[in-house]
């Protein structure tokens, strides 16, 4: 049996950097480093943990890192790589800039079909846009099962089954491939790329693609394609400093007394 | 005027606060109908009327237990085509956000996620959104189709206004998708008989310097002395110390509650977005650099262990 698995991540910026947004009300990318998403980590982490597991039973596993973003994005695409991901897809194109989430979900889902997929793993939700749509949105495209936000999972012969941690129940879950998934940081450990797993990164096949091979309207992304509008952004003031006080063995009481004061007792 | 549809989150009929929260802030952009789903569905008119629902769309089938997502979008869909919804309101769990985006992409609308605020504007509902650890707030709103909206628990205050609730029962048909993703086996969280950490108006955390799970002993008594719910940092979660549910942060719960108690926690920027709009901050950690002082309205630079257990008593004490 082959199995071609394929792992869409993002590029973000930097989240212990000086993040802040362009003129154009649009996440600033160029004043600030950008690094791959760390929970797309645990996407590559479990899809290498699901080739690793086929091959040695017999199976024929590729697994494809995509991301759909500028050109700085590849450093994710090499990261995913050095970990030990087979190839990489980048969908680039100047139209995307100011892409909506259903926006960049018809990228995503194009690029996905383009590349072949029996399985696609994302992670739970990018650093920096924080929605957690993704996985569900490519899912309602491509029209196969979601099976999102997944603690644990194992693929046998065709199907997928994994298990979803809620707020008020624990699910075990099972869908038929081909599917989606979407993994928490719970999964496990992520790896570290290894210095002969970075050497071979370099040599990995990187495939372009802009939105005329994917057969995109450009009126379909970008701006003009966005289906939200940001109409303006405010840098919160930072939290005016409040009482600091050394305990002197009598902090725990003055805490009680400033509580009392906020009326919360 | 305009009628706004609000998607229910109860448990066997039981009206989860932030749907109250929802139905509050729907009042302010049209009239809302409320839509429930599952088992026990029937029984949340009364809540959902006495909060201001018009009309409650109720259905129930086996489909919403045991399929994932799915059967749940199906319906919302089957709502949004019966009643002339001006916009579409979710609760932004994270399985509410995935119904949420799903209905939006079938109905040709945009989406907007994590609102903390919602008012009427000229060009439809503009949704307040509290981004980049809480550093930025973003106001946007969908430009195209129905707005489907996400809003965030704690985001407004419940305020009861009595409306007729009129139930009557949703036609739906589940589509060839629905049942995609087999929920095979539930095991129910046990109940702590604490508020909800991300519905609770104060919430009292330990992380890594609460150093063992034993200590947490600690934190759960200053937090039922002050009714509160318990919450850990990832570090606290990842040692094994206190379960992953009550993880505050990027990939745990996103609090926003009237206060917030930190003890030995450093306030790393993940733990900070999921805690940074909390009302008002207190932090106890014996490190005075520690980056979660600058955030607090009251800090004390000390040991946890004389400083939480000395509180406690000072709460206990204060309410007799
Ligand atoms: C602060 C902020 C707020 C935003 N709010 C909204 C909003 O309310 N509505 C809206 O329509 N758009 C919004 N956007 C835009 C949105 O973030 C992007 O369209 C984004 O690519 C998709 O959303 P996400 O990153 O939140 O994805 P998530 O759904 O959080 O990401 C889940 C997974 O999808 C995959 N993925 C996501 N994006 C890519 C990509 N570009 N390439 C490869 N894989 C990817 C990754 O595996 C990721 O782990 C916002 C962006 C920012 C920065
Ligand atoms: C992708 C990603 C997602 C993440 N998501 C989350 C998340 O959702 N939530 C989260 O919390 N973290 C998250 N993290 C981890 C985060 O970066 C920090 O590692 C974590 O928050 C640290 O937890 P802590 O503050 O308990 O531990 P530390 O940073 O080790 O801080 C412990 C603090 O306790 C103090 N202390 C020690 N002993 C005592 C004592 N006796 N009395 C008083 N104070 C004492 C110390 O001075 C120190 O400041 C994430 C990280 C990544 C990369």
């Amino acid at each position: 049996m082959s199995l071609r698995i394929v792992v869409p991540v993002k590029y973000v910026p930097d989240a212990t950097g000086d993040r802040h947004f362009a003129d154009d009300l649009t996440v600033d990318r160029d004043d600030v480093d950008g690094l791959l998403s760390e929970l797309d980590e645990y996407a590559v982490e479990q899809a290498l943990q699901i080739s690793e597991d086929r091959q040695e039973a017999g199976d024929d596993v590729e697994i494809t890192v995509l991301t759909v973003g500028p050109e700085d994005a590849k450093d994710a695409l090499r990261k995913a790589l050095s970990m030990g991901a087979d190839k990489a897809v980048h969908v680039e194109d100047d139209d995307l800039h100011g892409t909506d989430a259903i926006g960049t979900s018809l990228v995503l889902a194009k690029a996905i079909e383009k590349a072949g997929y029996d399985l696609v793993i994302s992670g739970m939700a990018s650093t920096d846009g924080t929605m957690g749509v993704m996985p569900a949105l490519l899912a309602e495209r491509l029209g196969v099962p979601q099976m999102t936000l997944l603690s644990e999972v194992t693929v046998e012969d065709d199907i997928v089954k994994g298990r979803r941690d809620g707020d008020t129940a624990s699910e075990q879950l099972e869908a038929q491939l081909p599917a989606i998934v979407s993994v928490t940081d719970q999964s496990g450990e992520t790896r570290y790329p290894s210095f002969k797993g970075i050497m071979a990164a370099k040599k990995k096949p990187v495939t372009s693609w802009g939105l005329s091979e994917l057969e995109i309207d450009t009126e379909k992304v970008g701006h003009e394609g966005a289906c939200t509008k940001v109409d303006a952004v405010a840098e919160l003031p930072a939290r005016t400093a409040g009482t600091i006080l050394k305990d002197d063995g009598e902090g725990g009481k003055q805490l009680a007394a400033f509580l009392a004061e906020r009326k919360f007792i | 005027m305009a009628e706004v549809l609000v998607y229910v989150d109860h448990v066997d009929g039981a009206v989860r606060k932030p749907t109250l929260e929802l139905l509050t802030l729907a009042r302010r952009i049209g009239e809302p109908v409320a839509v429930a789903l599952g088992n026990g569905a029937g029984d949340t008119a009364a809540a959902l009327a006495e909060h201001g629902a018009v009309k409650v769309l109720t259905h129930e089938a086996s489909e919403y237990a045991d399929y994932l997502v799915v059967p749940k979008v199906d319906a919302l869909q089957a709502a949004v085509e019966a009643v002339p919804a001006s916009a579409v309101l979710v609760p932004s769990s994270a399985e509410g956000k995935e119904i949420a985006a799903r209905l939006a992409l079938r109905i040709g609308s945009g989406i907007i996620t994590d609102a903390v605020d919602l008012e009427a504007g000229d060009e439809g509902p503009v949704a307040t959104q509290s981004v980049f650890a809480a550093s930025f707030t973003t106001k946007s709103r969908v430009s195209k189709g129905t707005p489907v909206i996400t809003v965030k628990p704690n985001s407004a205050a419940v305020e009861a206004a009595p409306a007729a609730g009129t139930v009557s029962e949703l036609n739906v048909t589940f589509g060839g998708l629905a049942t995609g993703t087999k929920v095979t086996g539930r095991t129910p969280r046990e109940s702590t008989g604490r508020p909800e950490l991300t519905e609770a108006a104060i919430v009292v955390s330990g992380g890594r310097g609460v150093n063992g799970s034993e200590n947490f002993a600690l934190i759960e008594a200053l937090a039922d002395s002050l009714g509160a719910a318990v919450g850990a940092s990832r570090a606290a979660v990842d040692a094994g110390w206190y379960p992953h549910t009550n993880q505050v942060g990027q990939t745990g719960k996103s609090v926003s509650p009237q206060l917030y108690i930190a003890s030995g926690i450093s306030g790393a920027i993940q733990h900070r977005a999921g805690m940074q709009t909390s009302k008002t901050i207190v932090a106890i950690n014996k490190d005075a650099e520690a980056p979660i002082f600058d955030l607090v309205d009251y800090g004390v630079v000390g040991d946890l262990f004389d400083v939480v257990p000395q509180l406690t008593e000072g709460i206990r004490i204060r309410k007799g």
